[in-house]
């Protein structure tokens, strides 16, 4: 705290009225997960005797989640999601490492206006309907290219990543020019290696989106078999019949609540996402720092 | 000039001849062979689509193509704005963010003067990993817990209310409380994230400030009002800047989820409008209209916004 003064009795009731609402937003925070995970693991006999979900259950069951990766759907669309993620996250880093690097190079003639072009585009942009029809005539539809391809660069990145590497010294890439070093060899073996902190960041920033990513499956997916997680997690919650969206016979899922099971697939959604997030805190701060600063 | 030596010249050596224009060109041929696939993706999905636009001019025809399909001037946009549930749509769109602009914004900023108080460091660093963390989730998975708390029946709040006797509230599928829901939902999902930036700007100020305000005489609030506000006022501005720019977006990927039929009247927004008369109905014509009118309006506001932050004495964003 920056503040410089003598604390009074009103000040001290300041900082512990601050603190109070920060441990109520903090536990505001962790309270939904903590509440839908209970639910994922609550017995029919539970609810029924109670009425309801309890917010400690006396009894738990795993059957939920036995029910969902028994059923086939989900482990299918956990599949497109981790290839998605995987193959999609590391043509990201790639394409958006290959344009930041020139784009970097203050020197390089044409680089003002390629920029130019680039940063225009988060100023004006065609739209849903002419992207969607892009997509189309590129024959697309229907692959999971269609989740990869028509978001391979995301302009805010590539700008973070056109910061950061501004911010290597000149030197040493200079070192490597006289040493005969091409601009492949010195990308691979100077400037990457120096560079896993932004790698890190980023890729943590496009593997989040495509383990999220909604809308291209709606849009450009019409096969249910290449559905990706977050889809059939949606469908799954606005169902009233679990047991139709998951494809198994309704005798299976009688003795768990239809919200366990709903819930179990949004803990599956939400687990790597938490377990992957507080490694890389440090890495992202700095990220999104670098890209407020003015390109 | 010759080619050899102009690969091994370097270029801050101020070599004695300067290199002619093809010959930059070839020595740097490797950094524009790299540009090419980000270049490329540029081109293809980002100014095709521009140039897409004209869709909104035509009478388009999946079949007959933007070549093929005859032109019909303005009448797309003439059926937007004439047509009956603009207005609505409009007010939606423009409302909602105008929410999202106060109600995202804030609390960004209050979380961050908060933190910015505390001087135990493992709380400050407990608070922020919590509350930044759901950030990175769905809006899907949001819905999915709003649908715990809220699913008629079963949800924690629904059968609490139930038991009360307070009666049914199916905040899901009522007008009245489709906007807080965003709101709150927002709120949860953003704010530890929102906060970071103001923070790292907290940081930046001049600890010698606060000692000439402490001789001056400032309490803590004339601290806070002389010294801390101003130090955010130039990312607040910029901030500002581009949630005005994105004024008719108000947020599709949260709202498309969160909608149902019983609260369009008041959650049908401008680009839930153009999904669904455009994907799902395969009528391209009059949604890209709309999708014109967006993009033109935000480019408009944008520029604006920057030129008056510019006037005022801020930065602006370029």
């Amino acid at each position: 705290m920056p503040y410089i003064f003598k604390k009074s009795i009103p000040d001290r009731i300041v900082d512990v009225l601050i603190i109070v609402i920060l441990s109520v937003f903090g536990l505001a925070t962790l309270f939904p997960l903590y509440y839908v995970a209970v639910v994922s693991i609550t017995p029919y006999t539970e609810v029924l005797r109670n009425g309801g979900f309890l917010l400690i259950p006396n009894t738990f069951t795993w059957d939920a989640y036995k029910a969902i990766f028994n059923s086939g759907v989900v482990p299918k669309a956990l599949n497109v999601t981790i290839f998605v993620t995987l193959a999609g996250t590391a043509l990201n880093l790639i394409v958006t490492t290959l344009l930041a690097y020139p784009l970097s190079k203050k020197y390089l003639p044409g680089r003002n206006a390629v920029l130019m072009g680039i940063v225009f585009t988060m100023l004006f942009s065609g739209g849903l309907i002419p992207t969607f029809l892009t997509v189309k005539a590129t024959g697309l539809m229907n692959t999971l290219w269609a989740l990869i391809i028509p978001g391979m660069v995301s302009t805010f990145n590539l700008l973070v990543m056109k910061t950061y590497f501004e911010s290597l010294p000149s030197e040493i890439e200079e070192a490597s020019k006289v040493d005969g070093c091409s601009d492949v060899g010195t990308l691979l073996r100077i400037v990457l290696p120096l560079s896993m902190p932004i790698m890190a960041t980023l890729g943590l920033f496009y593997g989040v989106n495509h383990w999220n990513a909604y809308f291209g499956g709606i849009m450009y997916l019409n096969d249910r078999d290449l559905y990706p997680l977050q889809v059939v997690l949606r469908n799954m919650i606005i169902t009233p019949s679990v047991s139709q969206e998951l494809s198994v016979p309704q005798s299976q899922l009688s003795a768990l609540p239809p919200e366990s099971i709903k819930m179990a697939t949004v803990v599956v959604a939400i687990v790597p996402i938490i377990a992957v997030y507080p490694f890389l805190q440090k890495y992202f701060i700095k990220g999104m720092l670098l890209g407020a600063v003015k390109g | 000039m010759l080619k050899g030596s102009a690969q091994t010249a370097d270029v801050s050596s101020g070599y004695a001849h300067k290199p002619s224009f093809g010959t930059k060109l070839w020595r740097y041929r490797w950094l524009y062979v790299f540009m090419v696939p980000g270049i490329l993706y540029y081109l293809i999905y980002h100014y095709v689509p521009m140039f897409g636009l004209v869709v909104a001019f035509q009478d388009y025809n999946l079949m007959k193509g933007v070549t093929g399909s005859p032109w019909v001037g303005w009448d797309n946009f003439k059926a937007v704005f004439e047509s009956p549930d603009f207005p609505q749509l409009m007010k939606n769109t423009v409302l909602l963010s105008l929410y999202r602009l106060v109600f995202g914004m804030l609390p960004d900023l209050l979380l961050a003067l908060m933190l910015n108080e505390i001087r135990v460091r493992w709380f400050k660093k407990t608070i922020q990993t919590l509350t930044y963390g759901p950030h990175f989730l769905s809006w899907i998975i949001v819905y999915g817990i709003m649908f715990s708390f809220f699913a008629p029946g079963s949800g924690l709040v629904t059968t609490f209310f139930r038991d009360m006797g307070w009666g049914d509230i199916d905040a899901l599928t009522n007008s009245g409380l489709f906007r807080p829901m965003l709101v709150m939902t927002d709120i949860w999902k953003s704010t530890g994230y929102g906060a970071i930036i103001y923070l790292a700007a907290l940081a930046n100020i001049n600890h010698e400030q606060y000692e000439a305000a402490a001789i001056d005489g400032a309490n803590r609030w004339s601290q806070l009002w002389y010294v801390t506000l101003p130090g955010v006022r130039d990312v607040f501005m910029l901030l500002v800047i581009l949630r005005l720019g994105g004024i008719l977006d108000a947020g599709f990927e949260q709202v498309y989820i969160f909608l149902n039929v019983r609260v369009y009247d008041v959650g049908d927004i401008l680009d839930t409008w153009i999904f669904r008369r455009g994907i799902e109905e395969m009528n391209y014509s009059v949604p890209a209209a709309v999708g014109v009118f967006k993009s033109v309006i935000g480019f408009v506001l944008v520029l604006g916004a920057n030129k008056l932050a510019k006037r005022f004495g801020g930065s602006g964003i370029w």
